[in-house]
């Protein structure tokens, strides 16, 4: 379950880091801070031929918070997919075009009320990411309720499009999780 | 005080507690099925849920998914309305063990005080009139006799694996007697495979009065005074009001007392509510208690000044009501019509369907709780009810004249609704003298407006 964030006190403005260098260390304390700070997931940073990538994980990192619904959110297609960043509390991205989808495109939505986990525990990969290949018994996910964590099949073939729910998202009855290329 | 609350519930009663959490300040968690997906009450729960699909026991009446609602909203109490989970001992028993208040009684006074035999047996211990019966199925023919000397002629013969009005037979003298019990128990045995019946003293045209109780965890106990509900058809209310008419003070003092006898004797807290039948000679019997807020309660509110539903999440927080029964005078009179998706001139079938245009009554003395709308559609699975119109005035007189003109003004289209049936019994002389019976509508008034 989804630990409310505690917000830790705004660190003082620190000294200039060396010229722009991200693998500076008080830089990437900053960062880190920063993430804790605006329960952030991930921050993805690039610079003239250098890139940093820090991915909030285990003790200590803020879980996101379940987000308030409406109920016109809980139809919106979906939020920006897990690995674009920064990645906030989440807001609903644009729905994809109508015509962009086809009788070739399903979407799997959750079966249950319960918060939805992407990876089988917070060390590992993804079950599946966008471009997984999946059968119909392919979890694709986990539904926790009430610390009963239930592995969701597909009961759908094809190729993962798109991710709709974010790692550790409140989740209800209906509410789209993977859109699949039933061709792929 | 509780921070958040789910109601576990829909449509005008979800609308009511969300209401009454908003005036608290307490947050609140809605929860909706497919078919109730977008409704506009929904909105002003702090958050929402979907449950299911559009049938109750895919969604409203899925524990598993109402828990996990209460947990992603992060709830610490659970309101259960009425209907759906809302009288069910598991369900309570499953929200307190998953730490999440249950806003009405505990599970064993539920337990209790719900099951009719219980009660019954508590009524008695509580010196409380109950409906004579034969204590037990009739055996022999010398069974039958006895019990019906000591009962007292007409007697009602009952199948003990019956409901719903279905294998019940009257005898009206001990010559009718051995033949109409023979018929029932054949009869009983036919359509419920048991062949078991018993007797019951039959009520000649009994009048529904109920008694509004609202108890605290401390012991406090109270009642609101009674509603008659005998505007009934087919065992379902159709209106409801504050004073009963015609009630004697001295009946209506005893079933108040009856009725905080029992609640008391049960160790119930919350709100419930004690059901009478009232004879043609005022004498009163138990019936049964509802263990859970009803439809009918904004009666009791209007006539009392107690908000019910605010007094209910106050009481489960653990506080003392804040008023004693000396505390408690009643105003006036109160009247509820039922406004129902549904046809009067075809049997009262159900209209579900898109309301296009809605206009409500207002002015003074007229209250309305409905979470429908112009654009709202009233979805198929549920019970009918769209809106409750209620009107509080100085006397039954001006409440009646004051219905009427509400009922008037309420304009629906789209569908079809029973406001214009309320009408018609408003100005029936029965309604008005206060004679009316549980069966009037169905024995007196439907022929009569077939015939006219």
């Amino acid at each position: 379950m989804a630990e409310s964030s505690k917000k830790p006190e705004r660190a003082a403005p620190e000294s200039t880091s060396k010229g722009d260098d991200v693998f500076n260390i008080e830089r990437i304390s900053r960062l880190i801070e920063l993430m804790k700070e605006h329960n952030l997931g991930e921050i993805d940073l690039r610079q003239e031929g250098q890139r940093i990538r820090l991915c909030g994980v285990g003790h200590g990192m803020p879980f996101v918070q379940a987000p308030m619904f409406a109920p016109g959110m809980m139809q919106a297609a979906a939020p920006a997919p897990l690995t674009a960043a920064p990645a906030a509390a989440p807001s609903a991205a644009a729905a994809p075009a109508a015509d962009a989808d086809g009788p070739h495109i399903a979407i799997i939505r959750s079966p249950m009320v319960g918060t939805f986990y992407s990876k089988p525990n917070p060390t590992s990969k993804d079950f599946v990411e966008v471009g997984s290949n999946i059968q119909s018994d392919t979890v694709i996910c986990i539904i926790e309720a009430m610390k009963v964590f239930n592995e969701i099949p597909a009961e759908t073939r094809g190729k993962v499009v798109q991710v709709l729910a974010r790692n550790e998202e409140a989740v209800d009855v209906g509410k789209p999780l993977f859109k699949i290329d039933t061709r792929g | 005080m509780f921070s958040r609350v789910l109601i576990a519930n829909r449509g005008e009663i979800a609308l009511r507690v969300i209401r009454a959490c908003k005036e608290l300040g307490i947050e609140t968690v809605a929860i909706f099925s497919e078919a109730d997906r977008g409704s506009q009450y929904l909105d002003l729960a702090d958050q929402a849920f979907c449950v299911g699909s559009a049938k109750s026991m895919d969604s409203y009446l899925r524990i598993d998914r109402v828990i996990a609602a209460a947990e992603l909203g992060k709830a610490d109490a659970i309101h259960p309305g009425y209907g759906f989970l809302a009288e069910n001992a598991h369900f309570n028993e499953v929200c307190r063990s998953c730490n999440f208040e249950f806003i009405g009684p505990s599970p064993d006074a539920m337990e209790k005080l719900g099951d009719k035999n219980t009660a019954r047996e508590m009524a008695i211990a509580a010196k409380v009139p109950v409906v004579p019966g034969s204590d037990g199925l009739i055996e022999s023919e010398e069974d039958a006799i006895n019990a019906a000397r000591k009962i007292g002629f007409p007697v009602l013969i009952k199948a003990t694996a019956g409901g719903g009005g279905k294998g019940m037979r009257v005898a009206a003298d001990e010559a009718s007697l051995q033949a109409a019990v023979v018929q029932a128990q054949t009869e009983a045995k036919a359509a419920f495979g048991n062949p078991g019946v018993y007797l019951e003293k039959y009520i000649d045209r009994p009048r529904h009065v109920e008694v509004q109780i609202i108890a605290d965890q401390h012991g406090n106990v109270v009642h609101l005074h009674e509603r008659d509900c005998s505007v009934q058809r087919r065992h379902q209310k159709l209106i409801e009001e504050s004073p009963s008419p015609r009630l004697p003070e001295a009946t209506r003092k005893a079933m108040c007392d009856a009725a905080v006898r029992m609640v008391r004797q049960a160790n119930y807290y919350n709100a419930a509510t004690v059901e009478f039948i009232v004879d043609q000679q005022d004498n009163f019997y138990f019936i049964e208690v509802n263990a859970r807020i009803q439809v009918e309660h904004p009666v009791s509110e209007m006539v009392s000044g107690i908000d019910l539903i605010k007094t209910q999440i106050l009481v489960a927080a653990g506080e003392k009501l804040s008023f004693t029964q000396q505390d408690i005078k009643p105003r006036g009179a109160a009247i509820e019509c039922r406004i129902n998706a549904e046809d009067p001139d075809r049997n009262f079938q159900p209209c579900p369907g898109k309301i296009q245009t809605m206009y409500l009554p207002g002015g003074y003395g007229v209250r309305v709780d409905s979470h429908a709308h112009a654009g709202y559609s009233v979805p198929p699975h549920y019970d009918s009810m769209i809106a409750k119109l209620i009107v509080h005035r100085a006397t039954r007189e001006e409440a009646i004249e004051t219905m009427q003109r509400a009922l008037s003004e309420l304009r629906i289209t789209g569908i079809k609704t029973t406001a214009a049936f309320h009408k018609t019994v408003l100005a029936q002389q029965e309604f008005v003298d206060g004679t009316v019976d549980t069966k009037w509508v169905e024995r007196v008034l439907l022929p009569r407006l077939q015939s006219s």
